[in-house]
């Protein structure tokens, strides 16, 4: 990981992604642990390493492993590149090295200062001790695996094979002995001085004594004293770390800190977004009141259209009916009154008829009468 | 396949039945292997390879392809998308389905899976983001079972349950939006603690940002793509509402598809400048990125939108199918192509004929049960007892 990256991972972690993540952005910028105090390492000095392989036999028994294929004594395993199994928490694997041959390198768990591997997983099933060994607890292990994604070092494995109780094989850095007050089975076994046990800073200061003194025998590094973070298992080489299978690209930054900026993202989505949201359903909802208000308008003007349109319509019906009515009446009237006059002239007519006629018998009646 | 369709129910010798039931045995038997033997009697996985394909495809491909409802309930209830309405069930009932499926394909996957409530009963894990998507998915899958349940109370006639139930609709949604945001974006973040064994183009502090914002452009084609098959075999089963839906939804749902590609598309690209690892594509790993952000990625968002502007329904369509695979693409290589590229190809993981097996397993299963509840419950129509909510 490039400087550049991990000054931007920082950055996201401290501004990018999350104001109210404070408490984690900050602890991920400014905060470096430093291991506890007093904790106990060991360091792996390659260049007194031999390859005899008796670490790996003492692990092997202190540890209760299933019995190996090929014995502990016989070296020719070595040329094969191995790395940990569920049944082999430690291997040392060989190294073409340079003119005074080839070169041998243990391999196990590093003991991490900050692991990720317990980092990781999510049911704490890892422990970093004060003692400096970071031990696995398999009564709570669901087997996700999640710890053998995260670790940068590719050491834990797991029992495939094991259909019902399934564990995470890793170095436990021999725990228990150390609470006994005895040596890590590997340590105890070396015949040379490749591997040491003590305290942490004890060992750095020692490492850093062999560097000086024989600066032509060793690289100018302790690998292990910041990768990741730091480790409780410290190495020194006489040839450059990549070339002895070391990845000199981990970067120093803690595995937590990898998550930090994500995880600190959480309180801030859980607090934004159900504000948001309501926010949104409130201004849609307001929308649609609003359309619906309007909508609601728009009848109501077109319903008093509609009245007045009716109204007019009526009052001309009325006014139409009126004058109708008015004449029917002016009609009945006229024709009451023509009917009047036409039977007046009728009887005029019949008045006239009967007077311009015989005037016999009724006159002469009415004549006797006067 | 519509005429068996129609005689759902009765178990007939359509070839359908034939297939999916061939697959449920042959499931089952690897089911049984898998519990009895370990994991390696059925897969591949080793110390080097803890994640094969039933975590990037069950679990992250999974889980990306459910978040169409999310996507879908959010559109319609919180932006008042309305007439979307009809798509809502649908989604859904997929969205359920799907993390059922992908708890079901955990269950395969874990060392213990008895224990897989462990870190909620015995021991929190909160410094893991792994633990932040179990919590999520876990509460997820309840919220998504109780806005689902109208449907199955309609169908068993329990009217009151059922009006508590849509009284919370918009609770529910709020409440799925947040847990989709944060396990979405957390799949993703998995990958963070692992810098050194993720290949640098794909690995980036924005994986978060990237894995979320790839599942509402899953989510969209999903709902898109799952309407077409839905309206091809169950359109004997759907009402006005529904049918009218068959243009309406890829249009809208393409619309917004482009647009969310092509913001992808730019954010991917701060991503490789952000990083500053523009010399990896020039590598073959390179190349392979670039048929993923160009081929999967910038070519569906310009499909989607010609789609969209010449109002080509079928163009869509496919653009939805091709996007899904991008997906599918894109989850792969994140869990399975770029992860541990440092190491020889003699160490690097292919799964096994059985670990697909189970894969294509538990997608039948979620198929038939898919088929099971839409030609039984009212989700392609509305029950005619109940108004739209
Ligand atoms: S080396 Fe790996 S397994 Fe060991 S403590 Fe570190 S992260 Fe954990
Ligand atoms: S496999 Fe076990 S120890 Fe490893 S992360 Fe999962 S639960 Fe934790």
């Amino acid at each position: 990981m490039s400087l550049s990256r991990r000054k931007f991972l920082g950055w996201i972690g401290a501004a990018g992604m999350t104001a109210a993540a404070g408490r984690k952005a900050s602890a991920a910028t400014t905060h470096h642990f430093e291991g506890y105090p007093e904790s106990m390492a060991v360091l792996h000095d390659t260049t007194f390493c031999i390859g005899c392989r008796r670490c790996e036999g003492a692990c092997n028994t202190v540890n209760e492993l299933p019995a190996p294929e090929v014995p502990f004594t016989d070296l020719n395993v070595l040329e094969k590149q191995r790395r940990t199994t569920s049944k082999a928490y430690t291997v040392v694997n060989q190294k073409p090295g340079n003119a005074s041959g080839p070169l041998f390198v243990k391999n196990q768990c590093n003991h991490c200062l900050e692991p990720a591997c317990a980092s990781a997983c999510f049911v704490n099933a890892f422990t970093k001790t004060k003692e400096g060994a970071v031990v696995y607890d398999a009564s709570v292990c669901v087997g996700c695996r999640y710890c053998m994604i995260a670790c940068p070092f590719e050491i834990p494995t797991y029992e495939y094979d094991s259909a019902f109780s399934p564990r995470i094989m890793k170095c436990t850095m021999c725990h228990p002995r150390v609470l006994e007050g005895k040596l890590p089975g590997c340590v105890e076994s070396c015949p040379t001085e490749a591997l040491i046990f003590g305290k942490r800073d004890d060992l750095l200061n020692i490492a850093r004594q062999r560097i000086t003194r024989r600066p032509n025998n060793y690289v100018d590094h302790i690998y292990g004293e910041r990768e990741m973070g730091g480790t409780s298992w410290l190495y020194l080489s006489g040839m450059p770390f990549e070339t002895i299978g070391m990845r000199m690209d981990l970067g120093v930054t803690p595995a937590p800190e990898l998550t930090a900026g994500a995880l600190g993202a959480v309180p801030m989505v859980v607090g934004i977004w159900p504000v948001l949201l309501t926010g949104i359903y409130a201004m849609s909802k307001r929308k649609e009141k609003i359309a619906a208000e309007e909508k609601a308008q728009a009848l109501a003007t077109a319903l008093a259209d509609a009245d007045a349109q009716a109204t007019a319509k009526m009052d001309a019906a009325m006014e139409k009916a009126k004058q109708e009515k008015a004449t029917a009446i002016e009609k009945a009237v006229k024709e009451a009154l023509e009917a009047e006059a036409k039977a007046r002239a009728e009887i005029e007519a019949e008045a006239e008829a009967a007077a311009a006629a015989p005037p016999q018998e009724a006159p002469d009646e009415d004549d006797k009468d006067d | 396949m519509s005429e068996d369709t129609a005689t759902m129910g009765k178990p007939t010798l359509s070839p359908f039945n034939i297939v999916a039931g061939v697959i449920l045995l042959v499931g089952g038997i690897l089911t049984i292997l898998r519990f009895t033997q370990g994991l390696d009697a059925v897969t591949n996985l080793s110390d080097y390879n803890p994640w094969g394909i039933w975590i990037g495809f069950d679990l992250l491909v999974g889980v990306a392809l459910a978040a169409g409802g999310f996507v879908t309930s959010a559109a319609v209830y919180l932006f008042g998308m309305k007439h979307y309405h009809a798509a809502v069930r649908p989604a859904i009932l997929t969205g359920f389905l799907g993390y059922a499926l992908v708890v079901l394909a955990l269950h395969y996957d874990v060392g213990r899976p008895w224990r897989l409530p462990y870190p909620f009963i015995m021991q929190r894990g909160t410094t893991s983001l792994l633990f932040e998507v179990a919590a999520c998915v876990a509460l997820y899958l309840t919220v998504l079972f109780i806005e689902f349940s109208p449907a199955a109370l309609e169908w068993l006639g329990l009217k009151r349950a059922r009006s508590i139930v849509l009284k919370l609709t918009i609770l529910l949604t709020i409440f799925g939006v947040v847990l989709s945001t944060l396990h979405q974006s957390s799949l993703g973040a998995l990958f963070l603690i692992a810098p050194s064994k993720l290949h640098p183009l794909w690995y980036t502090p924005y994986l978060p940002v990237y894995f979320f914002v790839t599942a509402v452009i899953a989510g969209l084609s999903m709902v898109i793509f799952e309407s077409t098959l839905s309206h091809r075999f169950f359109s004997h089963k759907m009402d006005a509402a529904h049918l009218a839906e068959k243009d309406t939804v890829p249009l809208g749902f393409g619309k917004a598809a482009a647009f969310v590609l092509a913001g992808y598309f730019i954010i991917k690209v701060i991503g490789i400048s952000a990083g500053n690892t523009w010399h990896y594509l020039a590598t073959g790993y390179g190349a392979w990125y670039l048929v993923e952000v160009l081929g999967f990625v910038a070519l569906p968002a310009f499909l989607y939108a010609v789609g969209v502007r010449d109002k080509n329904i079928t163009l869509i369509r496919w653009t939805a199918a091709w996007t899904v695979l991008g997906i599918v693409v894109n989850r792969f290589n994140i869990c399975l192509v770029a992860f541990n590229w440092h190491l020889p190809a003699s160490e690097r993981y292919f799964p096994h004929w059985m670990e697909i097996g189970i894969s294509v397993f538990i997608v039948t299963l979620g198929i038939v049960i898919y088929r099971f509840i839409v030609t039984r419950m009212p989700v392609l129509y509305e029950h005619p007892d109940y108004d739209a909510h």
